[in-house]
């Protein structure tokens, strides 16, 4: 699954949040997702871990108790855990499968009008992540002006002032991004989006009922 | 922004203090040359105990790997909020996943020090944040069961690089690194601060993803 043309990546402050562990799980979901897709933010995170990694060595050394080693040792005796798969070959990288316990089929969509549909993720709450189904020509549902928004493209496309999102692009939107992200013509639209701003689902439908018109 | 928190001075030794007590220690234990002019162990050296686990499930080279990293991992948990015991007890459990592991680290793609620290991260994400961490997918390739000498030890001197010219930043710039991994800067607070050395850190990129590509072919 390392063979997309990826033209839009995470940015650097993504990555070092990432790698530090300070992300919000549903933002950490986006960023892994578009890593399995992305050899050269892969690439790019190694560094920030090497980061880490040379804090780890000059950050001091805390005693361990007398009989740690052997508390160890006795622990590695009792056998290596169950160690799951990390690799999938489906439309969603075995992160986001994680997730759902299953790869495209086995989301639980809800209709959210005009043919859209979203199936929310289960993290914490401290920012919130959900699967976009749009159907081709349609409007991406206007979400994301308070706070952090990635967007990642798992399926089709979309365009907007930014330019065109195509599978495994993410788009990284703040506060100042005004933007109207529209599903290619050619497929439907499948997107991973997370945002740390409160979602209002309620204000949300009537701005999806406005069908969209100018492709 | 970042004027609140002071390193916790219990475990942020002063380099000098903490060398000492370090190299002391892994002198003992070892017994041999493993320590640079400034009191840095030689990065490939713990790679090749890491193969000895993997080859010979080797106790001697996982209690000399144990007695380097464990105190580290620990001092690092408790930098990063984990009272003595919880770090303890992490720092037990991420060497314990490094001997089951051990099979899956791969030397031509990060240093000991660097797998470790990814370890002691979700570790630490699991304990003191009670929620889970998103890993992206394992390459389609694991780890070549004898990778290239040469190109291990490019990928061991790029990260000793890294860690110079870390240790060589301005004392502004090292502790901003430092709060961001351990924990003390949020993600938006990375994002705003304009004084990260991100051309030093960014330096090992080109190679990394050489590394990818080579390994894809």
């Amino acid at each position: 699954m390392t063979t997309e043309q990826i033209n839009h990546h995470l940015t650097d402050d993504l990555l070092m949040a990432y790698s530090a562990g300070s992300l919000p799980e549903a933002f950490s979901l986006v960023v892994a997702t578009h890593i399995s897709l992305c050899d050269e933010c892969r690439a790019r995170l190694g560094s920030f871990d090497t980061v880490g990694g040379a804090m780890l060595e000059t950050c001091g050394d805390a005693e361990m108790s007398a009989g740690a080693l052997d508390a160890t040792m006795a622990r590695i005796m009792k056998g290596a855990p169950v160690q799951k798969p990390r690799s999938s070959g489906g439309v969603f990288p075995t992160p986001l499968q994680n997730y759902i316990g299953g790869d495209l089929d086995a989301v639980k969509w809800r209709p959210v009008g005009m043919g859209v549909r979203q199936a929310i993720l289960p993290t914490s709450d401290d920012a919130s992540v959900r699967l976009l189904y749009i159907p081709a020509g349609c409007a991406v549902p206007d979400h994301g002006h308070r706070g952090t928004e990635l967007t990642l493209v798992l399926q089709g496309a979309f365009v907007d002032e930014d330019g065109r999102f195509a599978r495994g692009d993410v788009e990284v939107a703040n506060e100042e991004l005004e933007h109207t992200p529209v599903a290619d013509i050619g497929e439907d639209c499948i997107c991973l989006a997370a945002t740390d701003a409160p979602l209002k689902f309620r204000g949300l439908v009537p701005r999806l009922a406005q069908p969209f018109l100018k492709i | 922004m970042f004027e609140q928190t002071e390193p916790n001075e219990n475990f942020a030794s002063p380099p000098k203090a903490v060398h000492a007590r370090a190299g002391a220690k892994v002198n003992a234990g070892l017994g041999r040359d493993e320590l640079r002019r400034n009191g840095t162990p030689r990065s490939d050296d713990w790679v090749d105990h890491v193969a000895r686990i993997r080859d010979a499930q080797d106790q001697d080279a996982f209690a000399e790997l144990f007695r380097h990293f464990a105190p580290r991992v620990k001092a690092f948990l408790m930098r990063s909020g984990a009272d003595a015991s919880l770090a303890e007890e992490c720092a037990q459990e991420v060497m314990v996943t490094l001997w089951h592991k051990a099979h899956m680290f791969d030397p031509s793609r990060a240093s000991v020090a660097t797998w470790v620290f990814t370890i002691a991260r979700n570790r630490k994400i699991d304990a003191l944040r009670k929620s889970n961490r998103p890993e992206p997918e394992d390459l389609p390739w694991g780890p070549e069961a004898e990778p290239d000498q040469e190109d291990i030890l490019t990928l061991q001197q790029e990260t000793q690089a890294l860690g110079q010219a870390l240790a060589d930043l301005p004392e502004k710039q090292r502790k901003l690194i430092e709060k961001a991994y351990f924990g003390e800067l949020s993600h938006s607070e990375i994002a705003a601060e304009t004084g990260l050395p991100l051309g030093t850190i960014k330096s090992r990129i080109r190679l990394a993803l050489d590394r990818l590509r080579h390994a894809m072919k």
